[in-house]
């Protein structure tokens, strides 16, 4: 597959590149090639929140979190010999895990089999809403999601109340800081 | 068969792209090839939306169209005036 190889290219150009300006524009590519290969995967959603989260969002961020630190990374300080082989030996075992997995697509695994043959056939008739996934997530699932959107609301009210206190704690002119 | 074609040109360019943006001297040279890539993910959906017969996708593609425009909005702000949270408008020699 072409995209994993240029993601893979990718991740070794973030993995050995010093300038950390040059990180976050690779991390936005990454992020678009990622989302390219969930489109071709058939998961237009979630590559829809890829490109928002990781080429939108985290480009800013990562910008912003630049602009108090310094440009050029640090010369690491030891060798990456442990590190490595820890993350070797994740990915093995991932690899491996992967064999249990059924192959892609085939009707009769316990996924398949549970609930998602009554959503396909009765979302329409229970909730008249066209796309299955929303009427999953908003109407079956509508306390599960109600949840999710309580914690996410807030987790946002802190971030604000947070940012608000660090304001009102340093009044005066702002601190000019070096550029790059 | 022309769309089979045209996503194969495609993935060229995004091939270019990426080679442009690891090889890249300066970083400027890396926002246009993040901004190429982009466009060429946009291609690349559309061209898959046409391929399995769902056009839908496009809508999607309007969504990276803005998105890029972001990204790339972000880091060329960042340089002009090296902090994201700066108003604009002037030179940044004389603020």
């Amino acid at each position: 597959m072409v995209l994993l190889t240029l993601l893979a290219a990718i991740t070794v150009g973030i993995v050995r590149m010093r300038n950390l300006f040059a990180v976050v524009v690779l991390g936005g590519i990454y992020s678009f090639l990622m989302a390219s290969v969930m489109i071709v995967l058939d998961a237009v959603d979630v590559a829809m929140t890829e490109a928002s989260v990781g080429a939108g969002i985290s480009t800013v961020l990562m910008l912003a979190a630049l602009h108090l630190t310094k440009t050029e990374e640090a010369v690491p300080t030891h060798t990456p010999l442990l590190p490595l082989f820890v993350a070797v030996a994740t990915g093995i075992v991932l690899v491996f895990g992967t064999f249990a997995l059924p192959s892609f697509g085939v009707a009769e695994t316990p996924m398949n089999m549970h609930v998602a043959p009554y959503y396909l056939q009765n979302s329409i008739p229970d909730t008249s809403v066209p796309n299955v996934v929303t009427s999953v997530l908003s109407s079956y699932r509508g306390f599960d999601t109600l949840g999710e959107t309580t914690v996410i609301f807030t987790a946002g009210i802190a971030v604000l109340m947070l940012l608000k206190g660090k304001r009102e704690l340093k009044p005066g002119p702002k601190r000019r800081r070096i550029r790059r | 068969m022309i769309l089979a074609a045209a996503t194969l040109a495609v993935l060229v360019a995004l091939l270019l792209g990426v080679i442009r943006a690891l090889r890249g001297p300066t970083v400027f040279d890396r926002v246009l090839a993040a901004n190429a890539i982009g466009t060429g993910a946009i291609m690349l959906l559309a061209l898959i939306g046409f391929l399995t017969g769902r056009p839908e996708f496009l809508d999607i593609g309007i969504l990276y169209a803005l998105l890029n425009i972001i990204g790339t909005l972000a880091v060329l702000k960042f340089f002009r005036y090296g902090d994201l949270s700066h108003p604009g408008g002037e030179e940044p020699g004389d603020a």
